[in-house]
């Protein structure tokens, strides 16, 4: 058929006219991943801020003076055992054993909320001897950086508990093993975010 | 032909995208990822609140380095990257984001560094802002 010819000199054109088939969610972990990289940037310009306005103390408390090292210690413990269990419950997943799952996904609850009780307590005492967010420039940055972490935790225990209820209804299916996933690179991903916490905030703030 | 062999490839490499998490995922190596963690938090928190160095530089250095190294750790045992991790998109969204991240921070950091340098002696000192 004359539909087939090509010009001469011309390079044949093929298109592409059926669609191809997408699993639904098949893109979802990318696209998540995106999505972590953008709060990425968001946690450096807080980091940013931090730097620069760490030592603006106006005359207030210092952070050699506020910081409760030991404290800090046992959160960053119980975030570290929050990501071991998280870690434990994508085996059990990967097992397709739902009650362990439903148990390890608990206990990393359990952490998650020690470790928020841990940062309310310490920024209630914060607040209480006066060194709130309005204090100075180095609070403001301080409280900003860390409150924003901590409410992205809270968000994912919220999450958590969502994808628990989700679990208990419908089992292992593939659209809750695909959440688990993304909760679980959230999840790591607060961990990474608070290695600098730890590091440039309070470590640093404690040796000024 | 060509043309056929690349669809089959692609389709292939999709297939193996929904097993993705799956292969990856040990307890060795999330008890590995774990263990080099606590060594690598134990160790700049003794620097600091044990007093191991003196010189505070050297400490400062030191504890970043390990920051750095533990957010590697973490990458590779707890999220999971690789070159190949939904062919490679993964980790070039990384790359271009470290490299934002660099330029964000040390733009601010030396701006506003060259700024305090900058001002008046009298505003230096009170810049509390």
């Amino acid at each position: 058929m004359s539909a087939t010819t090509v010009p001469k000199g011309k390079t044949p054109v093929f298109y592409q006219l059926e669609e191809e088939h997408h699993e639904p969610g098949g893109s979802t972990l990318l696209g998540f991943w995106m999505y972590l990289m953008s709060d990425c940037l968001i946690f450096a310009m807080l980091f940013a801020a931090w730097g620069v306005y760490g030592t603006s103390y106006a005359g207030g408390p210092t952070s050699h003076e506020l910081f409760e090292l030991p404290l800090v210690a046992v959160n960053t413990a119980m975030l570290l055992f929050s990501s071991i269990t998280y870690g434990f419950a994508m085996i059990a997943m990967q097992e397709q054993r739902k009650g362990a799952v439903q148990a390890w996904l608990l206990l990393t609850a359990v952490f998650g909320a020690a470790f928020l009780g841990i940062e309310l307590y310490e920024f209630s005492n914060l607040i209480h001897e006066g060194a709130g967010p309005w204090r100075s420039a180095f609070l403001s940055s301080f409280f900003t950086l860390v409150g924003t972490h901590g409410l992205h935790v809270t968000f994912g225990l919220i999450w958590l508990f969502t994808l628990m209820v989700q679990i208990g209804r419908k089992g292992l299916i593939p659209a809750n093993v695909r959440r688990l996933q993304c909760l679980s690179l959230f999840w790591h991903f607060l961990d990474v975010i608070w290695i600098g916490v730890f590091t440039f905030v309070y470590l640093f703030g404690a040796m000024r | 032909m060509s043309a056929d062999t690349h669809t089959h490839a692609h389709g292939h490499a999709h297939g193996h995208d929904h097993g993705h998490d799956a292969p990856h995922s040990t307890r060795g190596g999330y008890i590995t990822g774990f263990l080099l963690s606590v060594v690598l938090t134990a160790i700049p928190f003794g620097i600091v609140m044990g007093g191991w160095i003196a010189d505070t530089r050297v400490a400062v250095a030191i504890c970043a380095g390990l920051a750095m190294v533990q957010i590697v750790v973490h990458m590779i045992y707890f999220l999971h990257m690789n070159s190949k991790s939904e062919q490679g998109w993964t980790l070039m969204a990384l790359v271009f984001t470290i490299i934002i991240i660099v330029i964000a921070l040390a733009g601010s950091l030396w701006v506003m560094f060259n700024m305090n340098l900058n001002m008046m002696p009298g505003m230096a000192s009170g810049a509390g802002m």
